[in-house]
C-alpha cells in the first residue's frame, strides 16, 4: 500500500479475510498514532494486521488465525529484499511499472499462506523481467528450487576462482550522561563475495575460543562469541558439534554469519560534551573527541552528531580539525573529520542563538552520537585463520580477506 | 517501456474495448488486453464481466500470459461460479504438461479457485500431481490438499488425500517434506481431534533430520509442528532438544523463535539435576539476546515473548539486564515492552543500576513511556524491598519536576508503595498534598484521595481535602467517586466529631443521588454498617488489609503455560490464549506443557494437577486471607431487611457520646431511604478498599479469559471429582477407626490422590479409599491390582491363604500393600500399610487348653517381648478394648499385684498369634506394661505388637 494507504497490489492467499477488511487499517493506523500507541500488530474485529513501512509504502498482512508473528514479520522484510533486488527500489512506482512480474513474484514466494522460496537469485532463474520473451517450453523450473541446496545453482563458471571475506564488526555503545559505560557489545559480520565455478566445499577456520578449547589448541588470541548466527548454507549440526564452519557458499554477495561479542569494549572514540542552554539567549556547546585505539590505526569518515534545541539559530562553529556544519531539518550539528588518527585528541565549539520567546514544546534528549570506520582491524581481534576451498574439478581458488570496524549504534546521552 | 501504462485508461466504453481486445487473433494484442484487465483488477475495477473472454485466453502456451489469466480466475471465480466450470478442463489438462512449472501452476491455482462445484473435478489431476515425478509439483500439489480441505473437507477425507498427505513426510525431498507438514499442521488445527499429525518417534526423527536441510521456512513449519508433539519421557525430549539447539544459530528470528519453543516446552521434561538442563538454559540467552538486534517489528514480537519467558523461567536471562536498557531511537512500542522485562528482571543486584535507568527516561518527552517509567520504579519499589527508599525518593524528586503526567503517575504508585510498607512513607504525604490541586487523572485523584483517607488520623486538614472534592463530586468518575465515599468514611471513623455532617453528605450523594448500582451498595453497606454498629464499623473498615504482592501484573500460571506453547504466534504476542481472539476454536483444545520427570517440584512443577491447585500468585497475597476478613464481618444485621430500630444500634455503640447526634441524623435518614433495601454484600464491593486499583483489575480480570474453557466431559466443571469407594457403613463401636492417609499424592500420579484406610467389618477386611481428581480432566478406566504380599491380601476376591509367609522377608514391613490403580492416564503405584489386626479373625479365640498347649509347643525362640510405656489402662479395660479387633483374652491371673493376661489372635492366614500382656497394678493407675508374644511365624510379632500399642492408646 502506498503512504496514503491505497492499496497498489494485493494477493489473497487463503481466501479466509475479507479484502476490504484492509478499508480498516489506515483508520486504526491512524487512531493508534494519535494515542501514541502504535503497534506493529492492529487488529480489528477478527481481523488482524501485521504491517511493515519501507520508504514510503505499507506491507501488510492481513490474517485471522493465530499465525507465526515472527514468520510473518521474516516474510515481510523477505519480500522488501526480493523486490528491492527486482526493482532496485521498492517503490510505488517500481511496483506498477512491474505489476506482472510482482504477482509472479508473490505467488512464487508464498502459497496458501506457506512462504516458498524467498531467495532472489534463484528466482531470478525461473522469473524474469523480460517475461515476454520466455516461451513455454524453454522455461523449466530450477532444480535448486527444490534441492537441499536450495540457494546455490548448479553449472556456475569462473575464469578466476576467488572468494572475498570482508569481516565487519560494528560497535554499539550506549553512555549515560556521567560518562559512565552502560552497555557496550559488538555485532560483527562475515560477508562473503564469492566467484567459484561449480558447488564448492568451503571451510572457514576463525579464532574461535570454543572451537580452540575443543581441539586442545591453545595459541595466540582467541575470541568468545557470545551468539552465532548463520546463513543458511551452513550446517548448523555440524558447527554446533564440532565448531566447524563448513557451506557451500551462495554465488555472489551474501552474509555469511554473523556474531554477538559481550566483552565490554572501550568506546573506541571517546566524547565529552557540555552543553549549556542560556534560556533566551543562547547553547554553547563544547566537544571534546578523544581517538582510544591504537595509534597505527585511523578512524575515517568519523562524523560527530551533537543535538541542539529545535529553536536554535546562527550558528558559530570553532574546530581543532575538520568541519561542522549545522542541520537544522535533524536539529544537530555535525562535525566530520576525515581521517582521525589513534590516540588524539579534538575539539569542537559550537554557539547557538536562542529566541527570547520560550518554546512551549518539551523537547526530548536525543544523545550525541558518532559514526567512523577503522579498516584493517577488528577490535574483537576476531581473524580468518583459513579458508579451505574443495570443488570436485580441483581448481586452486584465493581467499581474500579484509577486516573492518565501524560504529553500530553509538549514543552517549547528553545532560541537557 | 513498463508496464505503468496499463493503468491509464481510455474511460468510456473501456470494458467493451477491452472484449474486443481479448478475441483478437494477434497473439500480442490479447496478451496486452489481458495485462490491461489485470491492471484494472489491481485498482480495484470490476472487469468481472470479461470473464469469458479472459477465460478463452487461457489455453494458451504462453506462460506469462497463462499466469495473468490464472491470477484473473483466481479472483472472478467465485462471483462467477457456473462460468468457473469452463477452466476445468484447461487445469485438467495442464496438471499433464511435460513442463513441471505449468503443472505446478495448475495445481496451485486450482486450490485458489473456492467453488465447490468445481472441487470433485480436481480430484483426479491432484491425486496425480501428489505422486509426481518433480518434487516441485509435489510441493506445490501438498499444499493444494489443505486448500482443498478448507473449501471441502469431507471430499478431502473421502478422497484419501490426507493418507497420501502424510505419506509425503517421508518424500526424499526436504521441501515437500516442509510442505506436507505445513499443510497436515493447518488441517490438524481446524480438526483438533482427528490425530493427524500422528506424531511417534519414527516420524519425529524423520522431521528432524528434514529440518537440517530444508529451507528457513521449512524449518519453521517443522519446528512449530515438533512443539505439539509431547515426548514419551526425558530422555527422549533431551535428544530432540539436542538436534533442535543448533537452529538458535539460524539467521531468520522466525526459525530460533520457533526453536526456543520447542526447547521451552521441552524442558518441562527434563530433570532439573540433569546437567543438560543447566546447559540448555546456557544456550537459550544468547540468541534471545541477539533477537534484539533484528528489525523493530520483529524485536517487538520477541520482547513481548521473552517477557512470557521470563516468567516461567527467571534464570535464562537474569544477567542479561542491559540489553534491555532502552535507546533514544528505539520506537516506542519496543521501549515500553523494554521497560516491562526490565522490571521484572529487577533484583537486588541490579537496582541501583535500573533505578537510575529508569529516571533517566522519566525525563524524557514521550508522555506513554515517561508514565510507564514513573510506574516502573515505583513496581521495583515494592519488588525490591532494600530499594524502596531508593524509589520513594527518586519518586519525590520527580513530584518535584512538577511535569503533570509525571506527578500524577508518581502519585498512584506511591499509594501502592504504601500499601505495600504500611506507615513507612507518611512523611512524604505533605509533598503529596501540595500537588493535590494539580491532579485531573481520576487514577492519580482516587489515589490521592485514598491515600488521604488512609492516614486521614496524620493530615491535620483531612477534612478540608476531602471535602474539597466532594463539591464536584457527581462530575468525577466513578473511581474517584467510590474512593471518595472509603475515605470519607474512615475519615469518619477516625474523627468522629468534626465529620459528621461530611459523611452524611457523602453517604446521600452516593445512595440517593447516584444510580451507579457500585456506588449505591457501597454506599449503603456503609451506612448500615454505621448506623448498626459503629464499633463494627471501625474494625471493618479500619481493618489491616493484607498487603499486596511483588509481583502485580504476573500472568496466571495456566495461561501463561499455554502461551509458552504459542511463542513466537499472535498469542504470544497479545498474552491472549488464541481462542480469545481466533473465530471457531472455542472446542479447540488449550496446549499444555508437558509434565516433568521427576517429582512434581512445588511452584516450578509444571504438573497440571499441581498447578491448578497452587493459589496463582495475585495482588492479595492469599485468598484464603481476603476471604477470612470477609467472613469475620458479622453479616447478620443485613439479613434484616430495612433499618434496624435505632434503639439497638444504640445499645450497641461502644462510643455512644462520640456518635449520638451523627446517628440520629443517620439513622433517620436512613428511614428516608428507599424501603427495600438489598441486603447482599457483593464481595466487590467489601474489598473496595482496592477496588478500582488497576493491578487489582489487571490480576482479577485475567481470570475470565484464562479459566480452563473447555473440559472433555460435561459436569467436571469442578476440580475434584471425588470417587468415594468407602460409603458411610457404620464403624463397630470402639473398633480401632484410623483417619484415612494419603498413599498417594496427586503431585506423583498426575492429579490423582489416592487417601485411605483399612478397616475390618463384619469379618471383612476392608481397604476404603478415596480417589481424588485433582488434575483437569475426567480419569476413566480405573482399576486396582495388589502385588503379592504378606498375607495375600487381594482386591475383591475371597480372602484365601495363598502365601505362607517366608521366613526371610523382614526388609518390608509384612504389612506392606503394593498397589497399583490404574486410569486412562496411567498407571500409578503406591504402598501402604494396614494395620495387621485387619487380618484378625473372628474366631481366634483358642480354647485354655489349646492355648496351654500351643504356648508349650513353640520354641522359646520364637517368643518376643517387648515393653509398652505410657499406657495407663486396668486389665479389664485392656481387655475390652483388644477385644473389639479380635484379640481375645482366653485367662488371667494375678501374681505378686501385676495382673496376666493370656490372650490369642488367628490371622487370616491361620497363623495363632499368643500373647501374654502384664498389667501392672500400681498406685494410682494400672499401667500396661509389658508383653511377651509366641507365634510359629515370629516375623509377625513385631507387627502385632505394633497394633497393640495402637489398639491399647487409641
Amino acid at each position: 500500500m502506498t503512504g496514503s494507504c491505497k492499496v497498489l497490489i494485493c494477493r489473497n492467499y487463503k481466501g479466509d479475510v475479507d479484502m476490504a477488511e484492509i478499508d480498516r487499517f489506515l483508520p486504526l493506523l491512524m487512531q493508534h498514532e494519535e494515542e501514541g500507541l502504535l503497534c506493529p500488530v492492529l487488529s480489528h474485529g477478527k481481523v488482524h494486521f501485521m504491517w511493515i513501512k519501507h520508504s514510503n509504502l505499507y506491507l501488510v498482512s492481513t490474517t485471522n488465525k493465530n499465525s507465526n508473528a515472527s514468520l510473518v514479520y521474516s516474510f515481510l522484510y523477505k519480500i522488501v529484499e526480493v523486490f528491492t533486488e527486482y526493482f532496485k527500489e521498492l517503490e510505488e512506482e517500481s511496483i506498477q511499472d512491474n505489476f506482472v512480474v510482482v504477482y509472479e513474484l508473490l505467488d512464487e514466494l508464498m502459497d496458501f499462506g506457506f512462504p516458498q522460496t524467498t531467495d532472489s537469485k534463484i528466482l531470478q532463474e525461473y522469473i524474469t523481467q523480460e517475461g515476454a520473451k520466455l516461451e513455454v517450453g524453454k522455461s523449466k523450473v530450477p532444480t535448486t528450487v527444490t534441492n537441499a541446496v536450495s540457494w546455490r545453482s548448479e553449472g556456475i563458471k569462473y575464469k578466476k576462482n576467488e572468494v572475498f571475506i570482508d569481516v565487519i564488526e560494528s560497535i554499539n555503545v550506549l553512555v549515560n550522561a556521567n560518562g559512565s559505560v552502560m552497555s557496550s557489545d559488538i555485532v560483527g559480520s562475515i560477508k562473503l563475495k564469492t566467484m567459484l565455478s561449480g558447488m564448492p566445499e568451503l571451510r572457514l577456520g576463525l579464532n574461535d575460543r570454543v572451537l580452540f578449547g575443543l581441539t586442545g589448541r591453545d595459541k595466540g588470541k582467541t575470541v568468545v562469541m557470545e551468539d552465532v548466527k548463520f546463513h543458511q548454507c551452513v550446517r548448523l549440526s555440524r558447527f554446533d558439534s564440532d565448531r566447524t564452519i563448513s557451506f557451500i557458499p551462495p554465488d555472489g554477495e551474501s552474509e555469511l554469519m554473523s556474531y554477538r561479542i559481550n566483552t565490554h569494549v572501550k568506546p573506541l572514540i571517546w566524547i565529552e560534551s557540555v552543553i549549556e542552554k542560556f534560556s533566551h539567549s543562547r547553547v554553547e556547546i563544547m566537544v571534546k573527541a578523544k581517538g582510544q585505539f591504537k595509534k597505527q590505526s585511523v578512524a575515517n569518515n568519523v562524523e560527530v552528531r551533537v543535538p541542539v534545541p529545535s529553536d536554535a539559530d546562527s550558528p558559530k562553529f570553532k574546530t581543532s580539525t575538520g568541519q561542522a556544519k549545522y542541520v537544522p531539518e535533524k536539529n544537530m550539528v555535525v562535525w566530520t573529520i576525515k581521517s582521525f588518527p589513534g590516540g588524539k585528541e579534538f575539539l569542537m565549539r559550537a554557539h547557538f542563538g536562542l529566541p527570547s520567546v520560550e518554546n512551549n514544546e518539551l523537547e526530548g534528549k536525543p544523545p550525541v552520537t558518532v559514526k567512523f570506520e577503522i579498516p584493517y582491524f577488528t577490535v574483537s581481534g576476531i581473524q580468518v585463520r583459513y579458508m579451505k576451498i574443495i570443488e570436485k574439478s580441483g581448481y586452486q581458488a584465493l581467499p581474500w580477506v579484509r577486516y573492518i570496524t565501524q560504529s553500530g549504534d553509538y549514543q552517549l546521552r547528553t545532560n541537557v | 517501456m513498463t508496464d505503468s501504462k496499463y493503468f491509464t485508461t481510455t474511460k468510456k466504453g473501456e470494458i467493451f474495448e477491452l472484449k474486443a481486445e481479448l478475441n483478437s487473433d494477434k497473439k500480442e494484442k490479447k496478451k496486452e488486453a489481458v495485462k490491461k484487465v489485470i491492471a484494472s483488477m489491481t485498482v480495484g475495477k470490476d472487469v468481472s464481466a470479461l470473464f469469458p473472454d479472459v477465460v478463452n485466453c487461457m489455453q494458451t502456451d504462453n506462460l506469462e500470459l497463462k499466469k495473468l489469466v490464472y491470477l484473473y480466475l483466481m479472483n472472478y471465480a467465485k462471483s462467477q461460479p457456473d462460468m468457473a466450470i469452463m477452466a476445468v478442463n484447461t487445469f485438467v489438462k495442464d496438471c499433464e504438461d511435460p513442463n513441471p512449472l505449468i503443472r505446478a501452476l495448475a495445481v496451485r491455482t486450482m486450490g485458489c479457485i473456492r467453488v465447490d462445484k468445481i472441487t470433485e473435478y480436481l480430484c483426479e489431476p491432484l491425486r496425480k500431481c501428489l505422486k509426481d515425478e518433480d518434487p516441485y509439483v509435489r510441493k506445490t500439489a501438498a499444499v493444494c490438499v489443505a486448500k482443498l480441505h478448507d473449501i471441502n473437507a469431507q471430499l478431502v477425507e473421502d478422497q484419501g488425500f490426507l493418507d497420501t498427505l502424510k505419506d509425503l513426510i517421508s518424500d526424499s525431498n526436504p521441501m515437500v517434506v516442509a510442505n506436507a507438514v505445513a499443510a497436515l499442521s493447518e488441517i490438524a488445527e481446524s480438526h483438533p481431534n482427528s490425530n493427524l499429525l500422528d506424531l511417534n518417534p519414527q516420524t519425529i526423527n524423520k522431521l528432524l533430520t528434514a529440518l537440517n536441510e530444508c529451507t528457513e521456512w521449512g524449518q519453521i513449519f517443522i519446528l512449530d509442528c515438533l512443539a505439539n508433539y509431547t515426548p514419551r519421557d526425558d530422555r527422549e525430549s533431551q535428544s530432540i532438544c539436542e538436534r533442535v539447539t543448533p537452529r538458535l544459530s539460524h539467521a531468520n528470528s522466525a526459525v530460533v523463535l520457533s526453536a526456543v519453543k520447542v526447547l521451552m516446552k521441552f524442558m518441562e521434561m527434563l530433570p532439573k539435576d540433569l546437567d543438560y538442563y543447566g546447559t540448555l538454559l546456557k544456550k537459550l540467552a544468547p540468541p534471545l539476546v541477539t533477537l534484539l538486534s533484528a528489525e523493530p517489528e520483529l524485536q517487538y514480537v520477541a520482547l513481548r515473548n521473552i517477557n512470557l519467558i521470563v516468567q516461567r523461567r527467571p534464570e535464562i536471562l537474569k544477567h542479561e539486564m542491559k540489553v534491555f536498557f532502552v535507546k533514544y531511537n528505539d520506537p516506542i512500542y519496543v521501549k515500553l515492552e523494554k521497560l516491562d522485562i526490565m522490571i521484572r528482571l529487577a533484583s537486588q543486584a541490579n537496582i541501583a543500576q535500573v533505578l537510575a535507568e529508569l529516571k533517566e527516561y522519566a525525563t524524557e518527552v514521550d508522555v506513554d513511556f515517561v508514565r510507564k517509567a514513573v510506574r516502573a520504579i515505583g513496581r521495583c519499589a515494592i519488588k525490591v524491598e532494600q530499594s524502596a527508599e531508593r524509589c520513594v525518593s527518586t519518586l519525590l524528586d520527580l513530584i518535584q519536576t512538577k511535569v503533570n503526567y509525571v506527578v500524577q503517575e508518581a502519585i498512584v504508585v506511591i499509594k501502592d508503595i504504601f500499601r505495600k510498607y504500611p506507615n513507612k512513607y507518611e512523611s512524604v504525604i505533605a509533598t503529596l498534598c501540595e500537588n493535590l490541586d494539580s491532579l485531573d487523572e481520576p487514577e492519580a485523584r482516587a489515589a490521592m484521595i485514598w491515600i488521604v483517607g488512609e492516614y486521614a488520623e496524620r493530615i491535620d486538614n483531612a477534612d478540608e481535602l476531602l471535602e474539597s472534592f466532594l463539591e464536584g463530586f457527581h462530575d468525577e468518575s466513578t473511581q474517584v467517586q467510590l474512593q471518595l465515599l472509603t475515605a470519607i468514611v474512615k475519615l469518619f471513623l477516625k474523627k468522629p466529631t468534626e465529620t459528621q455532617e461530611l459523611v452524611q453528605q457523602v453517604l446521600s450523594l452516593a445512595t440517593q443521588d447516584s444510580d451507579n448500582p457500585d456506588l449505591r451498595d457501597r454506599g449503603y453497606i456503609y451506612w448500615r454498617l454505621l448506623s448498626t454498629d459503629p464499633v463494627a464499623a471501625k474494625e471493618v473498615v479500619l481493618a489491616e488489609k493484607p498487603l499486596i504482592s511483588e509481583e502485580t501484573d504476573l500472568i496466571e500460571p495456566t495461561l501463561l503455560e499455554e502461551l509458552i506453547c504459542h511463542i513466537g504466534t499472535l498469542a504470544s504476542v497479545y498474552h491472549k490464549p488464541p481462542s480469545a481472539f481466533v473465530e471457531g476454536s472455542r472446542g479447540v483444545q488449550h496446549k499444555r506443557l508437558p509434565g516433568s520427570a521427576g517429582s512434581g517440584e512445588s511452584v516450578e512443577s509444571p504438573d497440571p494437577g499441581a498447578a491448578a491447585t497452587e493459589t496463582p500468585p495475585a495482588v492479595i497475597p492469599s485468598q484464603g486471607d481476603l476471604l477470612g476478613d470477609l467472613l469475620n464481618l458479622d453479616l447478620t444485621p443485613t439479613t434484616t431487611t430495612g433499618p434496624p430500630p435505632p434503639t439497638t444500634s444504640g445499645m450497641q455503640m461502644g462510643a455512644m457520646d462520640l456518635l449520638s447526634g451523627g446517628l440520629d441524623s443517620l439513622v433517620g435518614l436512613l428511614h428516608q431511604g428507599p424501603p427495600s433495601l438489598s441486603a447482599s454484600p457483593s464481595t466487590t464491593t467489601l474489598g473496595g478498599d482496592i477496588g478500582g486499583n488497576p493491578a487489582m483489575g489487571a490480576a482479577f480480570g485475567a481470570a475470565p479469559a484464562t479459566m480452563p474453557a473447555s473440559f472433555n466431559a460435561p459436569g467436571s466443571g469442578g476440580l475434584d471429582d471425588l470417587f468415594d469407594l468407602g460409603g458411610g457403613v457404620g464403624m463397630p463401636m470402639g473398633a480401632l477407626n484410623p483417619p484415612k492417609a494419603v498413599w498417594l499424592p496427586a503431585m506423583k500420579a498426575k492429579g490423582l490422590e489416592i487417601s485411605g484406610v483399612f478397616v475390618r467389618r463384619a469379618g471383612v477386611i476392608q481397604m476404603e479409599m478415596t480417589l481424588t481428581n485433582k488434575a483437569m480432566s475426567v480419569m476413566t478406566d480405573f482399576a486396582i491390582q495388589f502385588n503379592r504380599n504378606s498375607f495375600g491380601l487381594a482386591p475383591a476376591g475371597p480372602l484365601q491363604i495363598l502365601t505362607p509367609l517366608s521366613p526371610n522377608q523382614s526388609i518390608e514391613p509384612l504389612n506392606n500393600l503394593q498397589v497399583a490403580v490404574k486410569n486412562n492416564i496411567d498407571v500409578f503405584y503406591f504402598s501402604c500399610q494396614y494395620p495387621i489386626s485387619m487380618l484378625f479373625v473372628e474366631d481366634g479365640k483358642m480354647e485354655r487348653q489349646v492355648f496351654l498347649a500351643t504356648w508349650k509347643d513353640i520354641p522359646n525362640d520364637n517368643e518376643s517381648q517387648f515393653q509398652i510405656k505410657d499406657c495407663h489402662l486396668n486389665s479389664d479395660a485392656a481387655s475390652n478394648k483388644l477385644q473389639s479387633s479380635n484379640i481375645f483374652t482366653i485367662a488371667k491371673r494375678t501374681v505378686e499385684g501385676q495382673d496376666m493376661l493370656y490372650q490369642s489372635m488367628k490371622l487370616t492366614n491361620g497363623i495363632w498369634v499368643l500373647a501374654e500382656l502384664r498389667v501392672q497394678a500400681g498406685n494410682p493407675n494400672y499401667t500396661v506394661s509389658s508383653i511377651s508374644l509366641k507365634c510359629r511365624a515370629p516375623e509377625v510379632s513385631q507387627c502385632v505388637f505394633q497394633n497393640y500399642e495402637a489398639v491399647l492408646k487409641n
